[in-house]
């Protein structure tokens, strides 16, 4: 198979395009539920060393809520949803209305950590489907799953698939902005996206621009 | 990279490095990868490993990070840490890591990783003769470690569960 090392700044901008579609669709879903102005967007599409990933997301011990979703069909990969623990539990609260819900504590409170997976549902369900619509092909999300842990340890899950092939992943990483009334950064999140290895020679050939050229 | 921040030297993901006294020798977040610490508690030298993979025979890519692998992993600890004068007869191992971060997942087999790592790094020592001292495997924690040859300490700690020693 083709190297990821093949890939060109070109390929990587055509990612971050397809990302931004997906994110758009995804701070939709994301407003409408939460009833705030949530933005999205792909500041950047990297090739980053397994060793650099967590520098992404402020270092490799902060503790993070995280739900991951496996991407099936004919483009697999793996999907992280991942806040500060802080973040994740003020989202909820507002969710379910229980300002008692903190995911800093165990055990972790069932009806949040369920309205937790519902949210990354929704928010990978949208993207996907933006996703598959431009790459015209099947994307689909297994059901959630939630954990609350060091950075480092759930990203490193992540990237068993792609560390067969390889010591670098291609990150499609998201941030998630909660706009205040001025237009002001209340809360921070990120998406990643990252396809195996042989999903991405798939996406780029079916938007023809094969990476073998 | 710089992998030394004052006495601490810092392995990475699928990385390798040595240690010895002032250091201490430590590595990050680990979930369903696995720490390996090898070391010779006379000569007071240690090394770590932070493995992803069971079976480097898995890889799929032409050129093989040996750091990567269980197999490759302890191969390379124990000749680098013969090279450095340690014996063979005092060498032993503490390990740690393996979860499974994410415990209701379908039955996709990369869920399964940690176990996996963890039975393949048990093997692959005894397979070299070399006694496992101390392990904190498997849960659903990560965890981060750090070594200190000096007194072959191993301090672990997990996000929830706090810190412990052995």
């Amino acid at each position: 198979m083709k190297d990821l090392s093949d890939i060109r700044l070109e390929h990587l901008d055509i990612l971050k395009e397809i990302g931004n579609i997906g994110a758009g669709n995804a701070a939709t879903a994301l407003s409408q539920m939460l009833n705030k102005t949530i933005d999205m967007k792909v500041p950047a599409v990297k090739v980053v060393p397994f060793n650099e990933i967590s520098n992404l997301v402020g270092g490799e011990e902060v503790v993070v809520a995280a739900i991951f979703l496996r991407i099936k069909g004919d483009a697999p990969g793996n999907m992280f949803f991942m806040l500060p623990v802080d973040e994740a539990s003020r989202l909820v609260q507002q969710l379910v209305g229980d300002s008692t819900i903190d995911f800093s504590e165990e055990p972790i409170n069932e009806m949040g950590a369920s309205a937790l997976n519902e949210v990354g549902n929704i928010l990978a369900g949208s993207y996907l489907s933006a996703l598959s619509d431009f790459t015209k092909l099947n994307m689909q999300p297994t059901p959630p799953d939630l954990a609350i842990d060091m950075t480092m340890a759930i990203l490193s899950f992540g990237l068993v698939e792609l560390s067969q092939a390889g010591d670098f992943a291609i990150v499609i990483d998201t941030e998630i902005n909660e706009l205040g009334e001025d237009e002001t950064i209340q809360s921070k999140g990120h998406f990643f996206l990252l396809p195996d290895p042989e999903s991405l020679i798939r996406i780029f050939h079916s938007l023809g621009v094969p990476l073998d050229e | 990279m710089s992998s030394v921040v004052g006495n601490v030297v810092k392995v990475g993901m699928a990385d390798l490095k040595l240690a010895k006294p002032p250091q201490t020798i430590r590595t990050s977040g680990l979930g369903s990868c696995v720490g390996i610490i090898m070391y010779d508690d006379r000569l007071r030298i240690s090394g770590m490993a932070h493995i992803m993979l069971p079976d480097s025979t898995f890889a799929r890519s032409g050129q093989l990070n040996r750091a990567k692998y269980a197999d490759t992993a302890i191969t390379d600890l124990l000749e680098n840490l013969l090279e450095q004068g340690a014996s063979k007869y005092r060498m032993k191992a503490k390990i740690a890591g393996g979860a499974q971060m994410f415990k209701f997942s379908s039955s996709n087999e990369a869920t399964r990783i940690g176990p996996r790592n963890v039975e393949a790094v048990k093997r692959i020592l005894a397979d070299a003769n070399v006694p496992i001292m101390f392990e904190d495997v498997g849960g659903n924690s990560g965890r981060t470690i750090e070594f200190d040859p000096e007194s072959s300490v191993l301090e672990i700690r997990t996000v929830n569960k706090g810190v412990i020693q052995a």
